[in-house]
């Protein structure tokens, strides 16, 4: 709507279209130019979805737009406007109930909402507006006001920083409420604006609000007397987020580009896609069934009332009278208001109530994997968080892993291990004596007891120094308060096998990426220290105690795609250098080649061994070389359009013709607890699949170290490197290769049979590896027949093997590959786990998405819909909790439509008797209460705390996963056993009912019993058959399980009395006026009930033994099992977590 | 669930706002760490029965074994109970209530008699009762049950002149409310029956029916009354109309008794309790036992007179008179015996054949276990 209307404001201007101009402090920019104001939203934040005036209309409205309370809504208008057996309050009072607590739900999280916008609009801020400070409201913002913001205060919109209290035009802000990261980011104010801000007279222009949090670009037009307007070109370095907080700046001015629901952060909150669970799909399979079950009585039912109307003296038999208006009434309109009388009285079998049980059984539920105090990690001191309870038993349900490599299967706990300077291999090692003093001879040790020029290692020093975008923590109070893993002191104790070292410099270092901390620190080891960065010059103590100063000229910062940074620094004696850091992929082709052989060696050794490796180049640039980039860097920084391409164009050109220094190796650790997890995921049947954007051998050692390649383990490996083997062309050796593999896995595999034995070690195993360059030719063929054959042949080699490695891929290559699999055959169940931003693409594509709270940032938990600490709680998470829910879930959803259809068979059973009148079985109230009060409060507490198996021994057990996958419980054959249950105890309950009223002589005193009589022992069989009925499937009693059970039972035998012991002034008539102590009083009634009950329980207790016999055998031998397991745990946990002996290229198919 | 996401993130930005935001960190981690309670971890102490062949086989035997005797015994006091039933309705020609059956009118004012003669081959002994029987009525249909107030024959005196619209087309009679309103009320039962014992000397002596006792006693006594108490009843019914099927008013139901005229007349009560099918039987007369010596009934020819008021060859309907001894478990009803017989039965048939298919099984499972 703002963009229409600034559409017309700026009417042809086509240029301008995309973007915004404000205007500083409100002042005219150029004097030549009328200013219209442009009008922009004021800096009201809207959470909320209602006010007091539209809350009651449109939140029924946003109600009734579900299916299932839409269906409930027509039921009751029919009961309204129809005649219809049963009044409306028996349906209209659940829904009403349904309605309200939904509205009070709903209305609730409003008013906090509510709460919480009013917090943040009226929250006081100060504008400056001509000169003076005024305090205002924050939702009185307007854009283009200057705003001052003191430390620790939150930006009330987002602003641009004009003005810094600090000295090198800087602050700090921690962005910990919009994503999680809380470690401090440096914002920069906008280069050589005027230090007085009233005078200052310009105008930013700048792109249209986007909801990228990290992407702004806008230019500054400084206008100065009458002389040409001065540009400064805006990034995100200069963008101050609403939300995020001033940290180490006393105070800071800045003006305000997006204002209130326009702010990065309220265009950020948008709701996410809301999964739906293959559960609630089955759900609605069922419904659909029942629905037709619904239909075809009520039209069996019509259909048969009128042939047997048509009979002479049926229809209307002289003690039975039609009132006029029914005998007026049209014969097809009164056929169809039968029809819809039919419905109306046989709709109980869809019960509104199930939504709310399944609800109330998802929402509480999962409260118990955020108690779940396992998943606490003391380190960071938090447990799981649950952002959608939608999900729970899908956990149960996972059939593919994809996973996250670096700080998922890996620790993310970056440790400087070694580094190689021209091809020297210098190895740290933790003897303190050897550290003494700053003699860099003791450090390095090399098999061939050499080492590179002193030179060069300076060099390289300087190059780990320098090339980085690391802060340095100020004052060690706060580097205290700063809890967040991002922050690694240089003391750190935390960190295992670094011995605290003796440094006089308390000193921590701040980075978005714990690499970069690694190798400053890692530098440090060796003698060269980074002090700081102060105003553009970055201050290095080295070897000799001296202080080394370098201009910071540029940063030519990290991004994925590229895969290296470098800095450009000028020297004291005026050099101008670039320092370039960087994968080897992407370093080796941008230096000279014969450099690289030196070290690609070393390289690709330490790559094995499962370190990450970075190359590191330098290059010298002339003063002509420098002049040329830094033009083009500028303009490419100033550009408005396409500035990421244009910035992209230039490093490219930059980064050329270095020179090779050196490499590093620093150790990711794996999780604690890695290789057994994923063992125990793939003992519970789940494929894991790692996608990563490592490196093909780090990635491999990793996937080697957690145990999802075995030593047996074949390796099919469809990579650039075997592509290129052949010698020729791509295509078709990527043609072969794919069929190779398919023959190999695929077609000669024996049959598995359906996940039964697939996994035993009699059959080969295989582990696929791909990379994201081959993936994209396997995914985007050239000609579109081959495209979709590749794909299934990619798919079917990938489904067959164990393990499957996807290295060196895009974030979104992730979730493409996620996409593929979901959207596959069968379209299994998937699962994703990551903690980075890069993962949350595909943690946004996977059925569930878990999040790691890692290292990178809490976006990845944010978008997630379970975060967990560590990586070993996923096996809690998905064998015990997700088992648990799943089998709870199931059976709350067979156990609702089962205990509905017993339900209401009688009542169709006794339209056969009483001439297809409609008349109920059952009185209202029972009608009514029988799902709110009688059967709800059991199942729903079976739902929450049945634990057909111990959570110890499903953990012990990951085979025990195997048995519910493929959603087993609610397939169509347990749905037709329930349902045939359901069919057999209606039946039973009504003709058993049915022969003892052959004679309604059922007192010793020789009284007889009536309709409603019949009804309350069909009733109370049927209430007392499906709770027992569910005590018998309960497997775990707890004083809870045993309330409810016998609680419901005993209420409603009380509620029987009270309702028929009293001549209840409210209703019309007093049809259950002591009948139920009148049936209490007769001896048959009493047989009857006992006599049904255990008949229809005797089925069940039939098929326990006839099921039992396996059972206790089959649990001895999983415990024998479990016992043989927990032999091996203790070993393999003892094993040395990367495995540096294995000889993977013996096993790799090439 | 965007709207709590979104409102923990604004509290997490105000929380670090805070000037003290370590200590609130502190204590925000603090309160993050999950309860140890065995509820929220799950670990309540639970019972886990396991249903295992050891456990449920013996059961059937107990079920087997209980079942077997309660069914014997019920079989046995139902095979005891004596019943008679004779059909009056006149459909066959030869049949005494023939005439009556056919010349059945609403305008008839004299009620048209007819007597059959039946003989009993064995002596009732304890009390006997007597039941109508009604066939094809549909007692149940939705229409008939609802069509009735409750509040009028609870003696509500708004209802007496204003019943409910229920009780439509059965409510209003010439302008004047029908007291008892409704389909149910109008169609009560009418015929008149009356028994005959014929000695061995060709006399007929009456035997004497009770007519109070036959309903509920919470109806009779609570759920029934008449407006205004049970005195005047003309007075009270005033205004009121008659049912239009009924050749007198209510208060003139029983106008020998006042405990049993008006609405708590009893076989007016017994008969607005709506029968459950539409082949039913409702009681009628209760024939006590005079001494002890004496059976209630003995053997021997009787008679039964009936004023046949009640037409239901309309409907192709019939009419039954019973009589039937009681038992402490009601009428007499082979099914509950022979349920409880099979059942028991079944059960204890299955226990047997699970237990040697147990046994077998198990010693074969076990020892196939032991090279294990």
């Amino acid at each position: 709507m703002l963009r229409r209307r600034l559409n017309r404001l700026f009417g042809g201007d086509e240029r301008r279209v995309e973007s915004r101009t404000i205007n500083v402090g409100h002042r005219s920019g150029s004097p030549n130019e009328a200013i219209i104001p442009p009008k922009f939203c004021d800096n009201r934040i809207v959470s909320s979805k209602y006010t007091v005036w539209n809350f009651l209309p449109k939140n029924l409205f946003e109600q009734f737009r579900r299916i299932a309370n839409f269906y409930f809504l027509i039921i009751f208008l029919v009961q309204v406007i129809v005649d219809t057996p049963t009044s409306p309050v028996t349906s209209g009072l659940p829904l009403f109930f349904v309605i309200t607590v939904t509205a009070i739900k709903q209305g609730y999280e409003d008013w906090l909402r509510h709460k919480a916008d009013n917090e943040v609009n009226k929250y006081p801020v100060t504008v400056l507006e001509d000169g003076r400070r005024i305090r205002k409201e924050s939702e009185k913002i307007k854009v283009g006001d200057v705003v001052e913001v003191e430390e620790d205060e939150t930006f009330p919109c987002d602003l641009i920083l004009l003005q810094s209290s600090r000295d090198d035009d800087t602050c700090f802000v921690t962005t910990a409420s919009l994503d999680g990261e809380s470690n401090h980011k440096t914002h920069y104010t906008v280069p050589d604006t005027e230090r007085n801000l009233e005078s200052l007279n310009a105008t930013i222009e700048c792109e249209e609000p986007q909801p990228d949090l990290y992407k702004f670009v806008g230019r500054m037009h400084i206008y100065t007397n009458n002389q040409e307007p001065a540009v400064r070109s805006l990034g995100p370095e200069n963008l101050l987020l609403k939300g995020a907080t001033l940290k180490n700046t006393q105070k800071i001015y800045g003006v305000a580009v997006y204002s209130g629901m326009e702010t990065k952060m309220a265009l950020n909150y948008q709701g996410k896609s809301q999964k739906r669970s293959a559960v609630e799909k089955s759900i609605n399979a069922f419904l659909l069934v029942y629905l037709c079950i619904l239909v075809s009585k009520a039209l069996v039912c019509t259909t048969l009332k009128y042939v047997w109307q048509s009979k002479p003296g049926q229809d209307e038999p002289w003690y039975n009278e039609k009132t006029q208006k029914e005998k007026d009434t049209n014969l097809y309109l009164k056929m169809f208001t039968d029809f819809l009388s039919f419905m109306v009285l046989f709709n109980f079998i869809i019960p509104v109530s199930m939504y709310v049980t399944v609800e109330m059984q998802k929402f509480l539920g999962s409260f118990f994997i955020t108690w779940d105090k396992d998943f606490f990690d003391p380190e960071i001191k938090e447990g799981a968080l649950v952002n959608t309870s939608d999900l729970n038993e899908e956990l149960g349900q996972v059939e593919y892993v994809f996973t996250d490599k670096t700080g998922t299967l890996t620790q993310n706990n970056m440790e400087f291990i070694e580094c190689c300077i021209d091809g020297f291999q210098y190895k740290y090692q933790d003897a303190r004596s050897e550290l003494d003093g700053f003699c860099v001879t003791d450090g390095p040790v090399n098999k061939l007891q050499q080492k590179a020029g002193r030179e060069r290692e300076e060099l390289f020093l300087r190059a780990l120094c320098l090339c980085h975008t690391v802060q340095v923590k100020e004052s060690p109070e706060q580097a205290q308060d700063q809890v967040d893993g991002l922050t690694d002191q240089v003391d750190d104790l935390e960190v295992d096998g670094e011995v605290p070292y003796p440094s006089q410099e308390q000193r921590s270092f701040i980075a978005s990426s714990p690499d970069e901390v690694a190798l400053v620190k890692g530098a440090m080891r060796y003698g060269f220290t980074f002090l700081g960065l102060e105003s553009k010059s970055m201050k290095i103590l080295n070897r000799n105690n001296g202080v080394e100063m370098y201009e910071l000229l540029h940063v030519l910062n990290f991004d994925p795609v590229r895969r290296r940074m470098s800095v450009i620094v000028r020297s004291k004696s005026g050099d101008t250098l670039l320092f370039c850091k960087g994968a080897d992929s992407s370093i080796f082709p941008r230096v000279r080649q014969e450099e690289v052989e030196r070290i690609r060696m070393h390289v690709e050794r330490n790559a094995t061994e499962g370190y990450r490796t970075l190359c590191v180049a330098y290059k010298c640039l002339s003063a002509e070389e420098y002049a040329q980039a830094d033009e083009g860097l500028r303009e490419a920084r100033l550009a408005l359009q396409n500035r990421e391409e244009k910035l992209m164009a230039v490093y490219n050109q930059v980064e050329t013709g270095m020179s090779l220094i050196g490499a590093t190796a620093v150790e990711d650790r794996l999780q604690e607890e890695a290789a057994e997890t994923m063992e125990a995921l793939q003992g519970a049947g789940m494929k894991v699949w790692v996608l990563t954007g490592d490196k093909m051998e780090t990635a491999k050692s990793t996937c080697y170290a957690c145990r999802l390649f075995q030593r047996n383990t074949e390796l099919l490996e469809l990579t650039v490197r075997t592509l290129e083997d052949g010698g020729r062309r791509r295509e078709e050796r990527l043609h072969d290769l794919l069929n190779e593999y398919h023959k190999k896995a695929v077609q000669d595999a024996p049959p598995a049979k359906a996940g039964v034995t697939s996994w035993s070690s009699a059959n080969q195993d295989y582990g696929f590896i791909i990379d994201g360059a081959t993936l994209s030719m396997v995914l985007n063929s050239s000609s579109e027949s081959n495209s979709s054959r590749y794909k299934n042949l990619f798919l079917q080699i990938c489904q067959n093997c164990t393990a499957v490695l996807c290295c060196r891929m895009a974030p979104l290559q992730k979730a493409q590959i996620v996409k593929m699999v979901k959207n596959s055959k069968g379209s299994p169940i998937t699962l994703s786990i990551g903690d980075g931003a890069n993962d949350v693409s595909m943690i946004l594509e996977a059925h569930v998405g878990i999040g790691i709270k890692g290292k990178e940032g809490r976006q990845a938990v944010r978008n997630s819909d379970y975060a967990i600490p560590k990586l070993k709680h996923l096996k809690k998470l998905l064998l015990a909790h997700g088992h648990l829910y799943y089998v709870r879930i199931a059976h709350l959803v067979q156990y609702f439509f089962y205990k509905n259809l017993c339900f209401i068979l009688p009542q169709f059973l006794y339209q056969f008797f009483c001439g297809y009148s409609q008349q109920p079985l059952y009185d209202a109230a029972y009608l009514t209460m029988y799902n709110i009060c009688f059967t709800s409060m059991p199942i729903l507490a079976y739902s929450l705390l049945e634990q057909h198996i111990c959570i110890e021994v499903l953990l012990d057990n990951a085979t025990l996963y195997r048995e519910i996958a493929k959603n087993a419980t609610l397939r169509w054959r347990p749905f037709l056993y329930w349902t045939l249950l359901g069919v057999f105890h209606g039946l039973l309950f009504f003709f058993g009912v049915r022969y003892l009223f052959s004679n309604p002589a059922l007192q010793d005193n020789g009284q007889v019993f009536g309709n409603w009589s019949y009804g309350t022992i069909v009733f109370t069989v049927l209430v007392f058959t499906v709770t027992l009925k569910l005590a018998l499937d309960t497997r775990h009693w707890t004083w809870i399980n045993h309330f409810v059970i016998w609680g419901s039972l005993a209420f409603y035998v009380f509620f029987s009395f009270f309702w028929g012991g009293i001549i209840w002034p409210f209703l019309s008539q007093q049809r259950l006026y002591f009948v139920f102590a009148n049936m209490l009083s007769s001896v048959s009634a009493w047989l009857v009930i006992i006599l049904l009950i255990l008949l229809s329980l005797l089925p069940e207790i039939l098929l326990v033994v006839f099921r039992k016999p396996r059972g206790p055998n089959a649990r001895q031998k999983e415990l024998v099992q479990s016992s043989v397991g927990g032999h091996q745990s203790p070993r393999s946990s003892a094993r040395p977590l990367l495995m540096r002996t294995f000889s993977d290229e013996s096993n790799t198919v090439i | 669930m965007m709207a709590s996401s979104y409102n923990a993130k604004e509290e997490d930005g105000h929380h670090s706002g805070a000037p003290a935001h370590g200590g609130a960190a502190a204590a925000a981690a603090k309160s993050k760490k999950p309860d140890n309670t065995a509820f929220k971890q799950q670990r309540l102490p639970a019972w886990q029965p396991i249903l295992t062949a050891g456990t449920v086989l013996p059961a059937f035997f107990v079920i087997g074994l209980i079942f077997i005797p309660i069914g014997i015994g019920l079989f046995v006091t139902s095979n005891n109970i004596r019943e008679f039933e004779i059909d009056y309705t006149g459909v066959d020609v030869d049949s005494p209530c023939y005439s009556c059956a056919r010349n059945f009118s609403w305008n008839n004012t004299a009620p048209c008699l007819c007597s059959v003669d039946f003989t009993l081959e064995q002596p009732f002994e304890s009390n006997v009762f007597m039941y109508y029987g009604l066939s094809n009525f549909y007692q149940n249909h939705r229409r008939y049950v609802k069509s009735r107030d409750d509040s009028q024959l609870y003696g509500d005196r708004s209802a007496l002149t204003n019943p409910s619209k229920e009780c439509e087309p059965y409510r209003m009679s010439d302008g004047q409310a029908i007291a008892p309103c409704g389909a149910i009320a109008n169609s009560l039962f009418n015929d008149t029956l009356e028994l005959y014992h014929i000695d061995s000397n060709g006399t007929r002596n009456t035997i004497p029916l009770v007519k109070k006792g036959i309903a509920w006693w919470t109806d009779k006594h609570v759920k029934f009354r008449n407006p205004g108490g049970n005195n005047n009843l003309t007075a009270a019914f005033r205004g009121t109309s008659k049912p239009v099927n009924w050749r007198k008013p209510v208060y003139d139901l029983d106008p020998s008794d006042p405990d049993n005229n008006g609405f708590i007349n009893e076989d007016f009560i017994v008969w607005m309790r709506t029968a459950a099918l539409p082949t039913f039987r409702k009681l009628y007369r209760i024939i006590q036992k005079k001494a002890v010596t004496t059976p209630t009934l003995p053997s021997g020819r009787y008679v039964l007179n009936i004023s046949y008021n009640y037409p239901v060859l309309s409907f192709d309907g019939r009419k039954r008179m019973i009589l039937s001894t009681i038992s402490w478990m009601g009428g007499k009803n082979p099914f509950l015996g022979i349920a409880y017989i099979t059942v028991g039965s079944i059960c204890f048939f299955l226990g047997v054949v699970l237990l040697i298919i147990h046994h077998k099984y198990d010693t074969r499972n076990n020892s196939a276990d032991i090279p294990n």
